[in-house]
């Protein structure tokens, strides 16, 4: 993180603090998704087993239909699997309903995706607080906990400002900051890049430099090897099954 | 997310939309505003009739001739008497005979010209006794009214209405003054205080004569006993019923009717006229408020139309608050919290605008409109009612939609 003027202290790391014997903050065994338009059935996912333990930082990298999007529907829990089990912080999510589901994304995911998908009319720290009001947290709280997330991001100066009056980069920053402010178990990016020019997308992954250094655990969705090669071990994915556990830098810090 | 935040997040969303909610509040607006107004005037006329009537007198029953020969009382046959009497009146008037009865006013008339001087002016002389000031609920502004020995003594004397005494006297004061009824001068003893015009007879305009002068001197004729009306006047609106069923029965009795069917009398009441002035007045409201309805139905057809446009605009943002962690339940009471805050903005606007139109629209057409409390409450009731029926399909819609369809789409 360039200009970022907060500095995130390292010993925050929950993998530290649990040890090795804490559950993988993602399990995935066997899973499978099938698509069903008309009479055709489309294969997107063909058994993946994946595990991810507290505080990695993983990227998910394939090109365009190889069922990497339908991977990080899954993740994020946007969506269930056909078959196979999921869990997520040692939950099994994969048979719940859309309102448990709901839930789950609420208090254990954060989202950044490619569009940010920040609400226009709302200012920066109103959009921050959006996941807090669903959890039900009071007013007070909401606010200062937002404030506290955009000061982790560094846009101390901009709660106030809307969305459209701050940078691609910036925007970015506070959709990190909003899916920081829960304090999730898993931050989920999907091509959190792809609509940025490149200092923005330097700015932005040194965002998720800093946060793996906190402890936070990563999955970043791409289809650029430059951008996957920020993150500590990759998965590569291809007509819908992993390819290569193996990626640059993994087998070291395992 | 608790009321308060939804309330919050819904009304945020009919802000960011201005001209759009405000189309469709304009849409519930007009529709509150011309079932208030056509409700207000249909009540307005409603009341107006009721107190025209009740001005003719309170529990009054009236009993006329020949209920077989139609409403006029016009009889057929030369030479057969009239079925009233004065005789009638007289047992009617009894307290054994008819205890619920308070009093008895018989009356004769007949229109008839009168002049004063160089003045002439033709109305409705009425012969009839001095209960006839209670019975119509009448009072004398000036002078003094009929009394027992006017009657006992065939006396020339008369009270004039306003209106009569207006058009022969002009602005002098008739009181004492003489006027010509079909050869007979007649002295001028009092004046009736105005009650307004009412239907067809002008209650303002007329003279009335005692009885017995009317009968003898003024009218004439064979039928010298016969009487056109029997005013009654009930002890109270209570015994309304008790009175008729007494006149009823005794005028069955003295004319000698056994079956009911074939009484040759009518009694009415100002209650089966008030009923049928109103029920008449009703119909066109329903009618009007019905016109009235269907501008509103349009209005949350309306309603309907912004809400799935607003589901389909902002689909990307209902997959997000949905990726964020808002349940089908959250979203769904989201978008009805709009609706409802649409249907209750155009409701209050709507009352408002149709209050102002319950100011200025009596002005125009001289028609009084009635608003009442309960209406108003019961427009904006319906109007919220209308948002959330009409909200219910959009908002199903958003809670269905899928958070990675919703969040994909462009």
């Amino acid at each position: 993180m360039s200009p970022g003027p907060t500095v995130i202290p390292a010993g925050r790391s929950r993998a530290g603090a649990w040890g090795r014997d804490a559950p993988p903050v993602i399990e995935l065994d066997g899973v499978t998704k099938t698509y069903r338009t008309g009479s055709l059935e489309v294969d997107a996912l063909r058994g993946i087993s994946l595990a991810i333990d507290e505080g990695e930082y993983v990227a998910v990298m394939g090109p365009s239909g190889s069922g990497k999007s339908t991977l990080m529907h899954i993740l994020g829990c946007l969506d269930v699997p056909t078959g196979g089990v999921y869990r997520l912080a040692g939950e099994d999510v994969s048979t719940l309903d859309e309102t448990r589901l709901a839930e789950i994304r609420n208090r254990r995911i954060g989202f950044v995706f490619q569009q940010f998908n920040l609400l226009p009319t709302l200012s920066a720290w109103r959009n921050v607080e959006l996941p807090l009001v669903y959890a039900g947290v009071e007013r007070h709280e909401r606010r200062e906990r937002a404030l506290a997330a955009l000061d982790r991001v560094g846009l101390t100066d901009r709660v106030e400002h809307r969305p459209g009056e701050l940078s691609g980069g910036q925007q970015q920053r506070v959709a990190a900051a909003r899916a920081l402010v829960t304090d999730p178990a898993l931050i989920l990016a999907d091509e959190p890049t792809g609509n940025l020019d490149s200092s923005s997308a330097a700015d932005v992954m040194g965002l998720f430099d800093e946060l793996h250094r906190a402890g936070r655990t990563i999955v970043l969705i791409t289809h650029e090897l430059e951008v996957a090669e920020a993150a500590e071990r990759t998965e590569r994915i291809r007509d819908g099954r992993i390819v290569d556990a193996d990626g640059p830098g993994a087998g070291e810090r395992r | 997310m608790n009321t308060v935040e939804t309330f919050r997040t819904g009304l945020e969303a009919v802000r960011a939309h201005r001209l759009r909610s405000g189309l469709t509040v304009l849409g519930i607006t007009i529709g509150i505003a011309a079932v208030i107004l056509t409700v207000g005037l249909g009540e307005g006329a409603q009341q107006q009739v009721a107190s025209q009537i009740s001005s003719l007198g309170a529990n009054l029953l009236i009993v006329t001739p020949g209920s077989t020969t139609g409403a006029g009382g016009i009889r057929g046959g030369f030479g057969s008497a009239s079925t009233l009497t004065v005789a009638d009146a007289t047992a009617l008037a009894s307290s054994t005979v008819a205890p619920d009865i308070a009093a008895v006013a018989p009356t004769v008339s007949r229109s008839e010209t009168l002049t004063a001087g160089t003045a002439n002016w033709t109305t409705t002389v009425v012969g009839t006794d001095p209960s006839w000031l209670s019975v119509r609920a009448r009072t004398v502004s000036e002078g003094r009214f009929l009394t027992q020995a006017d009657l006992d003594q065939h006396a020339a004397v008369c009270v004039l209405a306003p209106t009569t005494a207006q058009e022969l006297f002009g602005g002098r004061d008739p009181v004492g003054q003489t006027v010509n009824v079909a050869g007979v001068p007649l002295t001028v003893v009092g004046v009736l205080t105005s009650v307004g015009a009412s239907g067809s007879s002008n209650q303002d305009d007329q003279a009335v004569v005692p009885l017995t002068t009317a009968a003898t001197r003024i009218f004439g004729g064979t039928n010298r006993n016969s009487v056109g009306q029997i005013l009654l006047e009930a002890t109270s609106g209570q015994t309304l019923s008790a009175a008729y069923q007494e006149a009823d029965d005794e005028l069955l009795a003295l004319h000698g009717i056994t079956t009911p069917a074939s009484a040759d009398f009518t009694i009415q009441s100002q209650q089966s006229l008030l009923t049928t002035a109103t029920s008449v007045d009703r119909t066109l409201t329903v009618l009007l408020a019905g016109i009235a309805g269907i501008s509103l139905l349009v209005g949350g057809i309306g309603v309907m139309n912004i809400m799935l446009v607003s589901v389909t605009e902002r689909i990307r943002e209902i997959g997000l608050r949905k990726a964020l962690g808002a349940t089908p339940r959250v979203i769904r009471r989201q978008f009805l919290v709009e609706a409802s805050v649409l249907g209750l903005v155009g409701g209050v606007l709507g009352v408002g605008l149709g209050l102002v139109g319950a100011v200025a629209l009596p002005h125009l057409v001289h028609d009084p409109i009635a608003i009442s409390g309960a209406a108003t409450a019961g427009s904006i009731a319906m109007a919220v009612a209308i948002g959330v029926v009409f909200g219910v399909y959009p908002a199903s819609r958003a809670a269905r939609l899928a958070p990675i369809d919703a969040l994909r789409s462009e």
